[in-house]
Parts: structure tokens; C-alpha cells; sequence
């Protein structure tokens, strides 16, 4: 049982400055990652050499032996990835920094994703070293939006959600990407036409249902309620974090499209939403704003559901009751711009996002805002979600 | 002429998946089904989800796909595929061999004219690299 002092929270967030995919020619992902770990400690109000643990999630090149040696850390005491593509398991990784503290394993633990698709690959192209490629690639589907996109195509046909109603995603992520000005797409406001008139990617998806690349890096510094009274920030407390995937979906979407035949257009975030919302002792109508992971803008709907916060087939009519619109949407979403308009870091800018709603600093800040839902990934199991709260 | 350009990549079989691609080049479509309990998976793995045994033999599927769902690509994702565009993935349901999907493509059927639930029928296609891979043309 953790002791109310031991509880993990978010002391410090920091990021680079967010740019286009191949921005970055002038410094390597690595000195950006570092630069975001560094940004972090100063804004918690901790010395660099205080970090005695690191977590990312698969797919990060930093490890942590280069962040060591770079950062000159005198005793790293934990390090941990957690497994699953893309940003599944970025909250994931807030599940480890949480269990490093609370078990005293570590006493400041740096959670962070270093991205420059510039210096590596580009996600939405053809992935030679793909798993199960000789179901997919043979079939021409190469990328996330061709794998993604049947499944939000029955989605859509199952309950007859339009093309409208989707829009409400990009609309208000880019609304509030004006507000943000570390969103990448922040001075270009979009209207219902601009959307409906953009190309088709993958249909049903168009390009402002798909998220962007974008290279840059983010990290938070988690340490205990106790160790964070001392420090700069107001405390967010990390209520729960947890990782979770339904039965029998495998690769999922990403992969053999092969998931219980009744649970295909649901992305599977229904045991994840489950047992985050058991650990914080809370239900979807506590949640004040929600950073839901916007790979897809489809996915943030079937998200809308699995997380409770409208039922089976209802995200349509959720979405043009203007639910999620800041400021007066029952539950504001993507308050930054999420990856669609602020930048597609791997949902770790959706975690420094929340942790800014819980500190009352946000661009498009929600009212008196206690509890904040962020998610990790959909899809591409196991996907993980954390609860923040003041 | 096959749907998509001989230039994107083939099946490369390997361990798990070798019986599928082996039944493929004698023109079968073959799901794996276990011999402990009978029930049909697809991508081939080495274990039964639902008994785990280890054991199976490979059951030809009936003529009985069914469009589940599918999408348009108009944006190319790998560079052999321009040609192609705009093409669709189908993916491919087998409602009496326990739901399993295939992922292939249909290769007669406008994109505007495609619609879930649409019955198709099996064909076969050469893909760059010699081997036959299941593609899908509108059943009658």
C-alpha cells in the first residue's frame, strides 16, 4: 500500500521546440532529448544529477546508457522500456516511473520520448522490418492509415457516423492549436470546408484525420509527493497508470485484423480504460479534460467510447453537440492540439499537456480542472492511459 | 497483370506461415485449424488461442468471403506503388470458419462501388517474386 507521501506525481515537464518532420539538421535526436530532460529538471527546480531513473517506450533510440553518459548522471538506479509501437506505451512509461518511486526503486525518474523521423525513417511509409509484413505488404497496406483505416470505415458504416461529425476532431484540435505556440500547425486555422476539401489519404480517413510527423523531443520528471513539496511546480499527482489490452487482439489493427469479430471498429481500449479508472478510484464523469491519443482522428472516437464518456456508436452525435470543444464542451480533449495540430511527439506531449491542465497553465486552460485523462495509443495492443490529478 | 505492381514485395515465407504459402502455390486457400478443439485461425501461429494445443492440420476454406470491410489508398506509401493508386485493401470474412479475415484486395469492383457485406470469390495472382497470392473478385 502506498503511503500518501510516496505517491508519484509530475514535479517538472520540458520540451524542444517542435518542428516539421526533417527539421532538424542542426542538432542530432539525441542533444534533443537530452536538451528536453534538461528543460524538465530546470522546471521542476532539481539538479540534472538528481535523475536516478530513465523510461521510455519501444521505438526510442536513446538509451539509456547514451542518456548517461550524456546527461554525466552519477548513479542511474532504473531503467525500463515498455514494449508495444508508437506511443502505446507512453503512459505505460509514467506506469513504470509511478511503480519506481512508490517502491522506492528510484527516487527521480526521467520519463521521455526523444523524435526525429528526419534523422531515421518516416512512420507513414513502407516499414521493411515489420512484423507479419507478408500478410500486409503483398496487399499494398504499407502504413498505419492503410491499416487503421478498415477499421474506422466499419466503425463508421456499423452506426453511421459522417464525415461531419469526424471533422469535429481535426476542428477543435486545430482550434486550440492557435492558442499554443509550440503547436507546429498553430498560425493555420482550419474551417469545415478546408477539412472536407482536403485529400483523401486512405478512406474514410482524409490527411486531417491523420496526425503529422513532426521531430522534436518531451520529458517529465516524476518523483514522490514528499520529495515534491520542496520543489518549484505544484505537484501532479500521478492517481493511476496502466496498460491494457482486450482478448484475442494481437497485432490488431497494425497487423492480422484478425480481433473478435464484434470488437473490430472499437480500437480496444476497454480494459485499459477499466483499470485505469479502478486505480484512481474514479469514473468517466469525474474527468474533467481528457488528452486522448490522436493518431487517427477515427480512434479518438472509438477512444470517446472505451473510455465511457458516451456509449457504443454515439461518439457521432457526442462530437456535433460540440462535447469536446474548448472551453464550454462537456469534456474538452487535446487542449494543446494533440498530435494533429500541436505535434505528433508519441503522446509524451500529450502527458506534458495534461500535466499543464492539472497546474492550471494551459494555452486553453479548462476551468478549476482536477482530473485529467490521458491515453496512450489505440489499436496497436497494449495501449495505456494514466488519470492526473491536483 | 496483376492488381497491384510486380515491384512492392512478395510473401517471404518463414516457420509459422510456410503450409499457408505452400497451399497458396497449389491454388488453396488453407486456414489453420486445431485438432484438439477445432477452431480456425488466421495469421498461421503455432498455437490454438482458444485450447492451446500445438497441434493442427490446414482445413481449404469454402467459397464463402464476405467484404467486411475495406479502404480506399489514394497516398502511396511505399515507392512501387504510384501506378496502382487509387487501390483498395479488403479485408476478407469467413463467417463459418469461426470469422477469420484474410487481408487481400478486390480486383474488379470500382471504389465507389464497393460495400461491406459484398460476396466474393476467391481468384489467384502473381506477385513480383513468382508466388501465387489470394485475391478477391465479386461473387454472382
Amino acid at each position: 500500500m502506498t503511503t500518501p507521501t510516496q505517491q508519484a506525481c509530475i514535479v517538472g515537464v520540458g520540451e524542444t521546440e517542435y518542428r516539421r518532420w526533417g527539421g532538424f539538421a542542426d542538432q542530432s535526436e539525441l542533444q534533443l532529448t537530452c536538451a528536453a530532460l534538461a528543460t524538465a529538471a530546470a522546471d521542476a527546480g532539481l539538479a540534472i544529477d538528481e535523475i536516478d531513473g530513465l523510461c521510455s517506450y519501444a521505438g526510442d533510440r536513446n538509451e539509456p546508457s547514451y542518456m548517461q553518459d550524456n546527461l554525466g548522471l552519477p548513479k542511474l538506479r532504473y531503467a525500463s522500456l515498455v514494449w508495444g509501437g508508437g506511443g502505446t506505451g507512453s503512459c505505460g512509461a509514467l506506469l513504470h516511473a509511478k511503480t519506481a518511486i512508490e517502491s522506492g526503486a528510484a527516487d527521480v525518474v526521467a520519463v521521455f520520448r526523444g523524435l526525429c523521423q528526419g534523422q531515421q525513417r518516416r512512420y507513414g511509409q513502407f516499414n521493411a522490418a515489420r512484423p507479419g509484413n507478408n500478410f500486409l505488404a503483398p496487399f499494398g497496406m504499407f502504413s498505419p492509415p492503410n491499416m487503421i483505416a478498415p477499421l474506422v470505415q466499419r466503425y463508421m458504416h456499423d452506426f453511421g457516423i459522417k464525415p461531419e461529425e469526424m471533422a469535429e476532431i481535426a476542428l477543435s484540435g486545430r482550434d486550440n492549436a492557435t492558442r499554443n505556440p509550440r503547436a507546429v500547425m498553430g498560425k493555420k486555422p482550419m474551417t469545415l470546408e478546408d477539412y472536407l476539401a482536403s485529400r483523401m489519404i486512405a478512406s474514410p480517413l482524409r490527411l486531417y484525420d491523420c496526425c503529422q510527423e513532426n521531430d522534436g523531443a518531451c520529458a517529465v520528471i516524476v518523483t514522490s509527493l514528499e520529495r515534491a513539496r520542496d520543489l518549484r511546480q505544484k505537484p501532479v499527482r500521478i492517481l493511476s497508470a496502466a496498460q491494457g489490452t482486450n482478448a484475442g487482439w494481437g497485432t490488431g489493427a497494425l497487423g492480422t485484423h484478425n480481433m473478435p469479430v464484434e470488437e473490430y471498429g472499437t480500437g480496444n481500449g476497454t480494459m485499459v480504460a477499466r483499470q485505469v479508472y479502478e486505480g484512481a478510484g474514479v469514473t468517466a464523469t469525474d474527468i474533467d479534460v481528457a488528452q486522448i491519443y490522436d493518431h487517427f482522428s477515427g480512434l479518438v472516437m472509438m477512444s470517446l467510447e472505451n473510455y465511457g464518456f458516451c456509449g457504443r456508436g454515439e461518439a457521432g452525435g457526442f462530437l456535433a453537440d460540440g462535447c469536446i470543444r474548448w472551453p464550454n464542451g462537456r469534456l474538452p480533449i487535446n487542449t494543446s492540439g494533440g498530435h494533429l495540430s500541436e505535434a505528433y511527439i508519441h503522446g509524451m506531449n500529450l502527458i506534458l499537456e495534461g500535466a499543464r491542465q492539472i497546474r492550471g497553465t494551459s494555452t486553453s486552460q479548462v476551468r478549476d480542472a482536477e482530473l485529467c485523462l490521458v491515453t496512450g495509443g489505440l489499436a496497436g495492443p497494449p495501449s495505456s492511459a494514466a488519470i492526473l490529478g491536483a | 497483370m496483376s492488381y497491384l505492381p510486380a515491384e512492392i514485395p512478395g510473401p517471404e515465407p518463414l516457420f509459422d506461415d510456410e503450409g499457408f504459402w505452400a497451399a497458396c502455390q497449389e491454388r488453396r486457400l488453407c486456414f489453420q485449424h486445431c485438432t484438439a478443439c477445432g477452431h480456425f485461425r488466421h495469421p498461421p501461429r503455432p498455437v490454438c488461442p482458444k485450447c492451446k494445443s500445438f497441434k493442427f492440420q490446414w482445413t481449404e476454406a469454402a467459397d464463402e468471403g464476405e467484404l467486411f470491410s475495406f479502404t480506399v489508398v489514394h497516398h502511396g506509401a511505399h515507392p512501387a506503388i504510384g501506378p496502382a493508386l487509387p487501390y483498395n485493401i479488403a479485408i476478407v470474412r469467413y463467417p463459418s470458419f469461426d470469422d477469420v479475415r484474410v487481408i487481400s484486395n478486390v480486383v474488379d469492383v470500382a471504389p465507389e462501388d464497393l460495400r461491406i457485406g459484398m460476396p466474393l470469390s476467391l481468384l489467384w495472382e502473381r506477385c513480383g517474386n513468382g508466388m501465387l497470392v489470394p485475391r478477391y473478385k465479386r461473387r454472382e
